[in-house]
């Protein structure tokens, strides 16, 4: 079992609740660091070396052979100018790229509709998971999402195969006319059919899944193979996003952080060998973000929220190394206690739009953004 | 007979303050008349309680709730059977709006306990129930005001109190923040012991006064040396409070507002109705009793008949009323109560502290594959005693139905008074399929029993059935 088709996909792995960049990326070399954070500081023997200066925790070794390799980059201190904090708010602007208004559209929703403009593969783009993110949602743009991949279908139970036949033909011909009671009551109907015609695609990525690869059983885990089958079943998916929560340290971050990192590490570490041995790996890049940074300044046990943070590319497509600039963390630069973005987030985003999917990266974004090269050109 | 525009209203009012009720229920209520059924709901103390006794006779180690399962499943089944539906509506409501989750919290107990404060105080005053929430163990551990101290503050349970449960974002500084979370040092909990699974001991607020900030705070333009409970006075009284808690309220029951994080800059739908709401609440110093009565009593209440989206407890819970499926002793109930989650919604652990996305984002594939499915499977089943009162109602008198006349009566039977025409000529069409609808003898009975059946879970799939 081999992709035959080799457009580029992209896999998002977002991690909620807003991830630690500072011990995730520790920077052993500053002294700053162990000044604000005396409990859960990580040495610099017990770091994981990038260089001379930065380290991963120790939590997350499959992740540091990875950068090893060469197959991973850091891009450092990603954020945007007037973080306010908010799990929501932040969330919602990594989702629509648009710091500034409140946008509905998601900029893997715009994506979607350059890919597909006539919504005509369901499953073009795949959430794996509860809920529809808004970086997916865009009008008219169908996408599938998919919280059990072995029960995706509907009337499943309806054992007579005409009869199901005939009811699934009457939602489709219900379903179809877009001029019911108003945006929702068509967004449903929209949604009904996308059901329809997914559930076949999707049904096949179980059922052809073999794999050697024995992924552990947290959530994470699940989802990425999940991910892998559906990448792997050949359906034509060209974004493929999943999520992993519980990254809001403020209490116990010095056992939790590392647990979650294990898993997040492993997992990751699993979905790219699952890809390998399939000869699956080589036209698909992984983002992997979070909604803000957390504090400098520990506050006992945990870390508050804060802005800065860091997010990561793997592939093995991706030109691996330290992109951007570890923000000071020297007191006088910091805002309200928080690192200050040294790179745009949407950099990363007009890279991965533009030079990874060979898509309009301005039909998304507002205007240009100083792009990390973390693909060779 | 009763008008069908009464029933029609009492049905919005049963989906709206509860989560349905069947046709038989319905009868009843239209008799006593609208306004006695709105004292009724906001009155609970005066309908019966559920017999609880009959769910622990059958989930005997449900009682200790260590796990979040047995809380989750003794949740849906007071939604499902209790007597006063208003009253586990607003429980609901509350979980909506003051999200805690279980995955963080990690006991069923907590869990349990917040809810059953919600149950008890949750149509009560609005500055008390906030003051329990402060002292509330499971919202504690949530969001780690256990590690709120005097030397070293957290700011997450203070920020949050501000910017999901009374203001809104953009009605206070940083410097709010930081200080409201002062306030709070020293309010904490004992009893958490992580591990051991029986003889747990229940978790109780406790107030350590040596670790609480004695020194002045300054929080939203005022200056004093506040606890808690000051800040909680404080905040109630902004006029941001109001609308806040107003706004949730119009969109948890009358209509769909925009997401939360959209509020500082889109007006809401109905601003007279929020400005009502907003007067009654400041008027009564924060009661919801009299806040409900007047949005249930409001013509945009009644005006409001499918305007918003199902949220997937409803969905379940209302599928399960009429099924009557949820009722006596089941081994099967443990399942049910996860049900909601494969929807977009699981009870108990709301994906974060914002809680859920609600309205149109209830729906995506996989959410609304679940919904229909689960809504079909047990409406399709004529065995569940529900699903038979329903199908001897459409076959009561004479021995044949047109199609029409037989979709008609499915729709009315599921509460969907009307469907969009080409909904309802595909429904017409399904039903002619099986030739003429008839039921006079033993065997055309079966036969049409099980018709319905599948007439019920082809209704389900509708687009109209996703709107309450």
């Amino acid at each position: 079992m081999t992709t035959k088709s080799k457009e580029p996909v992209l896999v998002v792995l977002q991690l909620s609740g807003g991830n630690d960049y500072m011990n995730t990326v520790v920077p052993f070399a500053d002294p700053h660091y162990y000044d604000n954070r005396p409990l859960l500081k990580v040495s610099e023997e017990n770091v994981l070396k990038l260089d001379d200066e930065v380290g991963l925790h120790p939590s997350m070794k499959p992740l540091h052979e990875m950068y090893s390799n060469g197959d991973m980059a850091v891009l450092h201190g990603v954020g945007w100018e007037g973080s306010n904090r908010s799990h929501f708010r932040c969330m919602d602007i990594w989702h629509t790229a648009d710091p500034d208004t409140f946008a509905t559209e998601g900029w893997l929703g715009k994506a979607t509709r350059q890919i597909d403009p006539h919504g005509e593969n369901p499953v073009t783009t795949v959430n794996v998971g509860q809920g529809l993110p808004r970086a997916l949602v865009a009008d008219g743009v169908s996408v599938a999402s998919v919280s059990d991949i072995n029960a995706y279908g509907l009337l499943t139970s309806v054992e007579k195969a005409e009869l199901r036949g005939q009811m699934l033909d009457r939602f489709a011909k219900m379903y179809a006319p877009a001029n019911g009671r108003g945006p929702v009551s068509d967004y449903i109907a929209k949604t009904g059919m996308d059901a329809l015609n997914g559930a076949d695609q999707i049904s096949v990525a179980p059922k052809a899944y073999k794999s050697d690869v024995e992924y552990a059983s947290n959530a994470v885990a699940k989802r990425l193979r999940d991910v892998a089958m559906i990448h792997l079943s050949d359906i034509g998916s060209r974004i493929l996003y999943t999520e992993y929560g519980g990254f809001d340290t403020h209490a116990a971050q010095g056992t939790s952080h590392p647990r979650l990192w294990g898993e997040v590490s492993t997992a990751i570490a699993d979905f790219w060998d699952d890809l390998k041995a399939h000869d699956a790996a080589d036209n698909v890049t992984m983002l992997v973000f979070s909604e803000f940074g957390r504090r400098v300044r520990e506050n006992g046990g945990g870390t508050d929220h804060g802005a800065a943070g860091v997010a990561f590319a793997i592939g093995p497509q991706v030109q691996g190394g330290l992109f951007g600039e570890y923000p000071s963390m020297d007191s006088t630069k910091l805002v309200e206690g928080d690192l200050a973005p040294t790179m745009d987030f949407r950099g990363i985003y007009s890279t991965i739009i533009g030079d990874w999917m060979g898509l309009d990266d301005r039909e998304v974004l507002p205007r240009e953004f100083e792009k990390p090269a973390i693909f060779a050109n | 007979m009763p008008d069908h525009r009464d029933i029609a209203l009492m049905a919005h009012l049963m989906r709206r303050a509860g989560f349905g009720a069947t046709h038989d229920e319905l009868d009843l209520l239209v008799a006593q008349g609208y306004e006695e059924t709105l004292a009724q709901l906001l009155a609970p103390e005066t309908q019966p309680d559920i017999d609880e006794a009959l769910f622990f006779r059958y989930h005997p180690m449900a009682e200790y709730m260590h796990v979040s399962e047995h809380a989750r499943t003794n949740w849906l089944f007071r939604m499902t059977n209790t007597k006063r539906p208003l009253q586990e509506k607003m429980v609901l409501f509350w979980h909506h709006v003051f999200a805690t989750g279980v995955d963080k919290v990690e006991s069923g107990h907590a869990m349990h306990t917040q809810i059953s404060m919600f149950r008890e105080h949750g149509m009560g005053n609005y500055r008390d129930l906030l003051v329990r929430l402060a002292q509330d163990p499971g919202m504690i551990y949530w969001l780690d005001n256990q590690d709120n101290h005097k030397r070293a503050p957290n700011e997450n349970w203070g920020r949050e109190l501000l910017e999901l449960f009374s203001l809104g974002v953009g009605q206070y500084t940083e410097k709010d923040v930081y200080e409201c979370a002062r306030a709070f040092t020293g309010w904490t909990f004992v009893g958490k012991s992580r591990g051991i699974q029986l003889g747990q001991i229940p978790w109780q607020f406790e107030y350590r006064a040596e670790d609480h900030d004695e020194t002045d705070k300054t929080f939203l333009g005022r200056t004093g040396n506040f606890g808690g409970e000051d800040i909680i006075d404080i905040v109630v009284r902004q006029p941001a409070c109001a609308r806040f808690i107003m706004r949730h309220l119009y969109s948890f029951f009358v209509e769909d507002e925009p997401e939360v994080p959209k509020w500082p800059t889109e007006p809401p739908k109905n601003p007279e109705a929020i400005d009502l709401l907003c007067q009654v609440f400041t008027d009564s110093d924060f009661e919801m009793e009299p806040v409900l009565r007047t949005l249930f009593s409001s013509d945009f209440f009644k005006e409001a008949e499918y305007k918003k989206v199902k949220n997937p407890a409803e969905v379940v819970v209302g599928a399960l009323k009429l099924s009557g499926s949820f009722t006596g002793p089941d081994p099967s109930w443990g399942n049910l109560s996860t049900r909601p989650a494969t929807m977009g919604q699981d009870i108990l652990n709301p994906p974060s502290v914002e809680g859920w996305h609600t309205g149109g984002e209830w729906i995506n594939s996989g959410a609304l594959i679940n919904r229909v499915n689960f809504v079909a499977d047990h409406l399709r089943d004529t065995s569940n005693p529900g699903v038979d009162a329903m199908v001897r109602r459409i076959g009561n008198i004479g021995g044949s139905l047109t199609a029409a006349m037989f979709v008609e009566r499915c729709l009315n039977e599921l509460g969907l008074g009307t469907v969009d025409d080409e909904t309802f000529q595909e429904l017409v069409a399904q039903a002619e399929l099986g030739g003429p609808i008839m039921y006079g003898t033993n065997g055309e009975f079966d036969k049409f029993s099980q018709r319905v059946g599948d007439m019920l879970a082809l209704i389900a799939g509708t687009k109209e059935y996703q709107f309450g």
